[in-house]
């Protein structure tokens, strides 16, 4: 059943990369809340049963050949859509967003699916266009409403940041498809046009609270005590780190808790203040080993279906890898998206894994020949 | 084969669109490695200033106060632990919250403590406020362990005053409280910080620079909610210095004892060398309960209390001395030679002056009277003759010299001058001439005179020490940690030249108003010592036609003086007892010193030898 050279192909140093990533996350949270006597299960060892659930869809994914797992992508993406459809009306209610579906022992976020469905049913719909001469304009209508229906129900929820990643990541596909110059040109100007109604639907659709996070970013200190708190907190700890950190538990500014959510989205702000800018480095060269193998992979791949999956699973690690670190900086907007592999919490942990899972999946395939 | 072959030349150009997607993650991650060099390496010192900021507070520690002891040795006032609750501002996101809480946990109603906030929400918002002292050990434990939901609470262990003998000699040990803002402004406060306690009546306020020894300091490390995690650097309070006062314990709480519960004044002290051996003022207050969380309205109970408990009468009570006053007519009747010192009076119970009859308080009089006879039996007749040839300045020119009209100089705040009239001063005063007639009740120490207790005691103290004036002193010793910081000595303020027969004439009298069988201070006397003295009655109103003994209201009835001094062969101790409304000075006070001196000269500690 499993073919022998899966095993060869497997890539033992971007798994372990992975690993150690996940494990200086394991850390980070240990950190902020061993400290703490809370009742209950430690986080930082709930933190490990959600790597094991990762982990479980990591080596689930990779067993499957990709192509098999593109054959039922249009079932995937009706369930997840229908899924999301149902969080609108019977979802949870938590921090003033519908986005759970609460399942027992874990919350399952449809939107997390979502993704993946999406970006399997979207690299399945592109690698059966042609296109050798650029994608065109007539090839669009199908692809934008497939990603129109979960932008506007997560928007709706209200979800900002997966929204923007699910944008980013149709981007970034449609332009490794290749679009031709005047779909380009005409994609422009037809943005350009709805802009203005676009802004005023996307505005109001938005909370107080996101709102605050947004105007808050622009000028952190209009309202220090408030949305900008987060923000200020966020830059004591990181530049107060400075070049070599405080050292492992010593970061004053989560153990003292003046650094808010710091095991959840500013995780890496706890980790740069205890491991200082050396550690960043370190940190950030791991997330770009496994993002350039991504790449790799995408690049090496031997047809359109497995380089637009790999480039499509990178497009969305790096929007959250971007937008998380660059709100913890201080750059970009809080809207509240987990750091990969680091921050705490079983959705983004398995979603995380499975599109890993998915690049390696395409990595280990990429000598095999076609049947 | 084809098929293949075309899917591979695809995935050519999906590959060459692919290189640019990994200059795109290098370059997003270049940029955020940049964003993060800039904060930790480039602004790194001004962050970690800010986080340092954010956990680091520094915290006063109360030093505990020097104690304090009588003349013997005997503990007064010491420092008992108590858990002080404290709130800071900054830390509290909802205060109404918070003091709501708390108000269950602490049983003090949430406007009572809104009040205490708001009246110190002057002080920095990052300064702690103390809500409460004294908090029980369940109090304390309860508010402990819901820390989680009380931001910017705080309980320090820390020391509260201790008053051991609760209101004994309250007036004259004094109490304790926060500096005020208007102390703040003041130079001796200069070292101070805001919420700090400081002395504020009696010894504590004189001597508090010696007793509120060095606040110490403490670096704490709090966490958001600001509470204290824990202790970075400590540098330790150094305690005040220790006072050993001039009081006697014994002598006080006789004297306490014998004036009761009725408004008045005791004051004993060493002539000597000025030391207060005893100063009582009725009603006392509680400086323990002065010395906590004082609420604006308990504070204005107190102040306007009709009795005035917060008044030391001692030395700012003024009332007319009445009677006792003519000691000091006497000793201006010796010295000038106005009149020989065989002169008589006949005293018919009246002398008529002017339009006006001006009566012994003898019903019928006390026939044919010399000067031993009307000190004695406080003829007021012989005094208004006496008076009326003196003549008011030269009256006031020696109650002035035996210190009357302008402050003791003791060291303890407010005290008052007491008035002592003459004719240039109604003139400036009142813008009238003074009446010949006022003359005549001045001698009887009436009218326009007043004087303190600690006045009237000083003028006895002239007479016992033969004319030497030794400043009122209240501090004997002081004790810092090393040991004793030297003892003070008696200050000599002034000297009377009197006349050997002066002082020998006072004596014979002062000694028969009470050992005689129509003296008027009978009730001092006492099998253990002879003891000299002089009785008075202070007129409060002048008498109304229709007031007899029995049925004048108790605020109309004249206040009670005794003064006195024993041994008589040898004065080592001089006592000034006055009752308010209490009636007759013989009958009132006379019994109050001869308590005192009782006390006293059983105990028959010599005091101090004089060196003269």
């Amino acid at each position: 059943m499993i073919d022998r050279r899966l095993i060869i192909n497997f890539d033992l140093k971007f798994f372990l990369v992975m690993f150690l990533i996940a494990g200086i996350g394991l850390l980070c949270i240990y950190s902020v809340t061993a400290p703490q006597k809370t009742a209950g299960f430690p986080l930082y060892l709930k933190q490990f049963f959600w790597i094991g659930l990762g982990l479980a869809f990591f080596l689930g994914i990779i067993l499957v050949d990709y192509h098999n797992l593109c054959r039922y992508a249009y079932l995937f993406y009706g369930i997840s859509l229908g899924l999301l459809v149902i969080v609108d009306l019977v979802g949870r209610v938590g921090q003033g967003a519908q986005r759970w579906i609460s399942l027992g022992f874990f919350d399952l976020q449809p939107s997390e699916l979502l993704k993946l469905s999406l970006l399997l049913v979207l690299a399945k719909d592109f690698s059966g266009r042609s296109s050798r001469h650029g994608l065109g304009l007539t090839q669009l209508p199908i692809p934008i409403l497939m990603v129109a229906a979960p932008v506007l129900l997560v928007l709706k929820q209200p979800d900002l940041g997966t929204a923007l990643a699910i944008s980013f990541m149709f981007m970034v596909m449609v332009l490794l498809v290749g679009p031709k110059s005047r779909l380009v040109i005409f994609g422009f100007l037809v943005s350009l046009m709805l802009f203005p109604f676009f802004w005023h639907f996307f505005w109001h659709s938005l909370k107080d609270y996101q709102r605050d996070r947004l105007l808050t970013f622009l000028n952190p200190m209009a309202d220090p005590l408030g949305t900008g708190y987060h923000i200020i907190q966020s830059k004591i700890a990181i530049g107060s780190g400075g070049l070599i950190g405080k050292g492992f538990l010593e970061g004053t500014q989560s153990q003292l808790k003046f650094l808010p959510m710091g095991h959840t989205d500013f995780i890496f702000a706890v980790f740069a203040e205890e491991w200082g800018f050396i550690g960043v480095i370190i940190l950030l060269g791991l997330y770009l080993t496994l993002l350039l193998w991504g790449v790799e992979a995408a690049y090496k791949a031997k047809d359109p279906l497995g380089a637009l999956l790999a480039g499509g699973a990178v497009a969305i690690l790096v929007f959250y890898l971007a937008i998380n670190i660059g709100m913890t900086l201080g750059v970009t907007p809080v809207v509240g998206l987990p750091l990969p592999l680091m921050s705490y919490g079983g959705s983004s942990m398995v979603t995380t894994m499975a599109l890993l899972g998915l690049i390696m999946n395409v990595k280990m395939r990429r000598f095999m020949l076609f049947y | 084969m084809n098929d293949t072959s075309y899917l591979q030349e695809e995935a050519g150009e999906i590959r060459n669109r692919a290189a640019w997607l990994a200059g795109f993650v290098l370059l997003v991650l270049c940029f955020l490695l940049a964003r993060a060099w800039y904060l930790q390496v480039f602004q790194g010192n001004y962050y970690r200033g800010m986080a340092e900021n954010n956990r680091a507070r520094l915290v006063e520690i109360t030093a505990p106060r020097g104690f304090l002891y009588d003349r013997n040795g005997n503990l007064l006032v010491n420092n008992t632990p108590s858990f002080n609750l404290y709130l800071v501002l900054e830390d509290i996101p909802d205060l109404e919250d918070t003091l709501g809480r708390l108000s269950r946990y602490i049983g003090v109603s949430k406007d009572e403590l809104n009040q205490r906030v708001l009246a110190k929400k002057n002080l920095a918002p990052s300064r702690p406020l103390k809500i409460k002292t004294d908090l029980t050990l369940k109090e304390a434990a309860l508010i402990e362990g819901h820390f989680p939901d009380l931001p910017g609470v705080r309980i320090e262990a820390e020391v509260k005053r201790n008053y051991i003998h609760g209101g004994l000699a309250a007036h004259f040990l004094g109490h304790v409280g926060e500096v005020s803002p208007e102390q703040l402004d003041q130079r001796t406060y200069l070292d101070i910080s805001p919420g700090s306690i400081v002395g504020q009546y009696g010894v504590e306020k004189t001597y508090d620079a010696w007793i509120r020894g060095k606040q110490g300091q403490k670096s704490i490390e709090v966490d958001v909610q600001g509470h204290e995690r824990r202790i970075l650097r400590v540098q330790e309070p150094i305690k005040g210095n220790d006072l050993y006062l001039t009081l006697d314990l014994d002598l006080q709480r006789t004297a306490e004892a014998a004036l009761g519960e009725g408004s008045g004044a005791v004051v004993a002290l060493d002539p000597w060398t000025g030391d207060i051996l005893a100063m009582v003022s009725h009603p006392p207050f509680d400086p323990n309960l002065l010395s906590g969380v004082l609420t604006p309205a308990a504070w204005e109970a107190l102040a306007e209390d009709p009795r005035h408990p917060m008044n030391n009468r001692v030395l700012q009570g003024q009332y007319p001395p009445g009677s006792v006053f003519k000691i000091v007519v006497s000793t201006a009747l010796l010295e000038t030679d106005v009149i020989p010192p065989s002169f008589t009076v006949n005293c018919s119970g009246g002398l008529r002056f002017g339009k006006r009859l001006y009566r012994d308080w003898k019903k019928g009089g006390h026939g044919v009277v010399g000067l031993h006879r009307a000190i004695v039996e406080s003829c007021d007749v012989f005094f208004y003759e006496a008076g009326r040839r003196l003549g008011i300045d030269t009256l006031a020119e020696y109650a002035k010299r035996f210190g009357l009209g302008r402050p003791t100089g003791i060291p303890l705040a407010s005290e008052k001058s007491g008035l002592i009239p003459t004719t240039a001063w109604k003139q400036t005063a009142r813008g009238e001439p003074w009446y010949p007639g006022e003359t005549l009740s001045a001698a009887i120490g009436q009218g326009y005179i007043t004087v303190t207790p600690l006045q009237m005691a000083m003028v006895v103290s002239t007479i016992a020490t033969h004319g030497y004036q030794y400043q009122p002193r209240i501090l004997k010793e002081m004790k810092g940690p090393k040991g004793s910081l030297g003892e003070s000595s008696p200050v000599l303020t002034g000297m009377i030249e009197l006349r050997e027969q002066t002082i020998a004439t006072l004596y014979r009298a002062l000694g028969g108003v009470v050992s005689e069988d129509h003296g008027t201070g009978r009730a001092a006397s006492t099998k253990l010592v002879d003891i000299g003295g002089k009785t008075g009655t202070a007129q409060v109103v002048g008498i109304r036609p229709w007031m007899n003994e029995e049925n004048t209201p108790k605020k109309f009835k004249d206040h009670a003086w005794f003064v006195a001094l024993a041994p008589l062969d040898h004065p080592r101790i001089v006592v000034v007892a006055l009752v308010e409304h209490g009636g007759h000075g013989g009958s009132a006070a006379a019994p109050i010193a001869r308590m005192v001196i009782e006390e006293f000269i059983k105990r028959d500690r010599p005091a101090s030898y004089h060196q003269l």
